[in-house]
């Protein structure tokens, strides 16, 4: 019998899972203890829309970490990170639907048509859904891994229409979304630097090749 | 002497090995649980604080004024630990964490403008002037949430007399102490400090327009204003100027905060219509503070009756 593959920080994942469920809980307990102040449904949809930004953010910091730091642990978090991104963007949304308006179809409609802050923290939200769907590895051999990755470059739309609607959302004081905002763009910066020399690597290589 | 135990119940070497990684690997388990557990907490601002202790809710006075409604006062902790007030921080909680650095007293109010002879006046001989009354108002929010507060105070309208304005004025402007050693965000370049805002004379001179003094029976705490505030309660929170220190009267429409910082969004009249919707949210709804369900937001709050006519033939775009 072949020893079991060790599989290094094996205490890293679960960590993160129990972790990631904590506000979860947390607010959960609160909204039980009537502690979440004078508003809780506001402070409820406030922290789960949060959550889901910071989980999206989180996600597509992995492959910069690799690029910038080596590190390769981050990678192994990704998909349960970006699910959890879904999971948080699933929960802000049925709380808004379901608590704050109770169905209310006419106002619902008139949001996701006259108000463009709900429109894209609305399509943020319709944009993970395909990814949480293709999230697994049969998902990946189905797509093959060019277009299963090109698919998954919607994380980044998803996360610019995230930070707008936060931008939006707020009445004046910009600091917090600019902050995402900033960390977000950092973030694709890194990439695309990252793709720009890998480009040119490439291109040095096909002249070398073709002068010989 | 006891048996050697059965081979079968002997730890095998590699599993007695693992017990060691085992622990280890549970001990870094829970530290990266807590970690990231407590780090989201801290950065949704979630984490635990130490509770506000609940002030004692005194009891509001039976005799209801003309103008108070009976709906259920919203609580004493929530209207006084859930507040607007930039000049402490723009969340709901700062104004109550950091509004101990205003000094309410000795306050002077200063009156000027086209008035008959302008004038300062220290609070407490104001306070004299007039008697205090009982008006238990709705407050409506621009974000779209209210309270019922009950609030001791004197009619507007009374000081406007007192202060003799001239036939030119037709406006008067209210101004927010300036002072950032005492109103720390007054610092930052948030709002265009100090704080100001407007009513038209007939507006200031509604029986229903109030300067607050107190609320729940009790001096006003610094968080909702003290020691002077504006309360005119068919139009939206923002109107409600706090910690006032200056009047002036004058003849053309004065700026107001926040029809500066932004003008698509909030105009001088800003009276509650739940008809028109802000740029960015519906108006029609509101959540009542204590309250689970949403609630139909009332034209003028539910004061459309003592006040719409002031409005009569006006341009309905103005008004909000």
């Amino acid at each position: 019998m072949a020893p079991p593959r060790r599989v290094p920080f094996p205490w890293l994942k679960p960590g993160v899972f129990v972790g990631a469920l904590v506000p979860f809980a947390a607010l959960a307990w609160q909204a039980l203890q009537g502690t979440l102040g004078a508003d809780p449904v506001a402070i409820a949809l406030n922290r789960f829309g949060l959550l889901a930004l910071i989980f999206l953010v989180a996600s597509l910091a992995a492959t910069p970490a690799t690029l910038l730091l080596g590190w390769t642990w981050p990678v192994r978090l990704r998909r349960m990170l970006g699910l959890f991104a879904f999971f948080y963007a699933s929960v802000h949304f049925a709380t808004y639907v379901a608590v704050d308006q109770r169905f209310d179809w006419p106002v619902l409609w008139a949001d996701v048509t006259k108000r463009k802050f709900m429109v894209v923290g609305f399509a943020a939200f319709l944009l993970l859904l395909p990814l949480a769907v293709t999230s697994t590895d049969a998902s990946v051999r189905r797509l093959g891994f060019r277009r299963w990755k090109a698919l998954h470059r919607l994380a980044y739309v998803a996360g610019v229409l995230a930070v707008v609607h936060f931008l939006w959302r707020v009445k004046l004081d910009i600091r917090q979304p600019l902050l995402y905002a900033l960390v977000l763009g950092a973030l694709l910066l890194v990439r695309v630097v990252d793709a720009v020399r890998s480009r040119r690597a490439r291109d040095r290589r096909q002249t070398a090749a073709s002068t010989v | 002497m006891s048996h050697p135990p059965p081979i079968s119940e002997i730890t095998p070497e590699p599993l007695f090995r693992g017990r060691r990684e085992f622990l280890r690997n549970a001990g870094l388990f829970t530290l990266t649980a807590a970690g990231s557990g407590g780090a989201l907490l801290a950065l949704t601002g979630a984490a635990p604080e130490k509770a506000a202790v609940p002030a004692p809710e005194p009891a509001p006075l039976k005799v209801l004024g003309r103008y108070s409604t009976d709906e259920t006062p919203t609580g004493y902790a929530d209207v006084t630990h859930y507040n607007n007030f930039y000049e402490f921080g723009t969340d709901k909680s700062d104004p109550a964490r950091n509004a101990g650095t205003l000094k309410p007293r000795p306050w002077t109010l200063s009156v000027e403008g086209l008035v008959k002879k302008p004038f300062s006046v220290d609070v407490d001989t104001l306070l004299k002037w007039f008697p205090l009354e009982e008006r238990i108002y709705r407050m409506r929010c621009v974000e779209a949430w209210s309270m019922v507060i009950p609030w001791n105070g004197f009619p507007l309208a009374d000081l406007v007399k007192r202060c003799e304005p001239l036939g030119s004025a037709k406006y008067v402007a209210f101004q927010t102490l300036m002072d950032p050693a005492q109103m720390p965000e007054e610092r930052t370049h948030l709002l265009d400090w100090p704080y100001v805002e407007g009513l038209r004379m007939d507006e200031a001179l509604h029986p229903l327009s109030l300067i607050a003094v107190g609320l729940y029976g009790k001096t006003l705490p610094n968080q909702n204003g003290a020691p002077l505030r504006l309360v005119v309660p068919w139009k939206y929170g923002f109107k409600g100027i706090k910690s006032i220190v200056k009047l002036r009267f004058v003849e053309k429409q004065p700026e107001t905060t926040w029809a500066l910082a932004g003008p698509s969004e909030y105009g001088f009249y800003a009276n509650v219509n739940p008809a028109v919707d802000h740029p960015r949210w519906s108006q029609a709804t509101e959540r009542r503070i204590g309250e689970f369900s949403r609630r139909k937001t009332l034209p003028f709050n539910g004061y459309a009756d003592e006040v719409a006519s002031l409005y009569a033939g006006m341009d309905p775009k103005k008004l909000y």
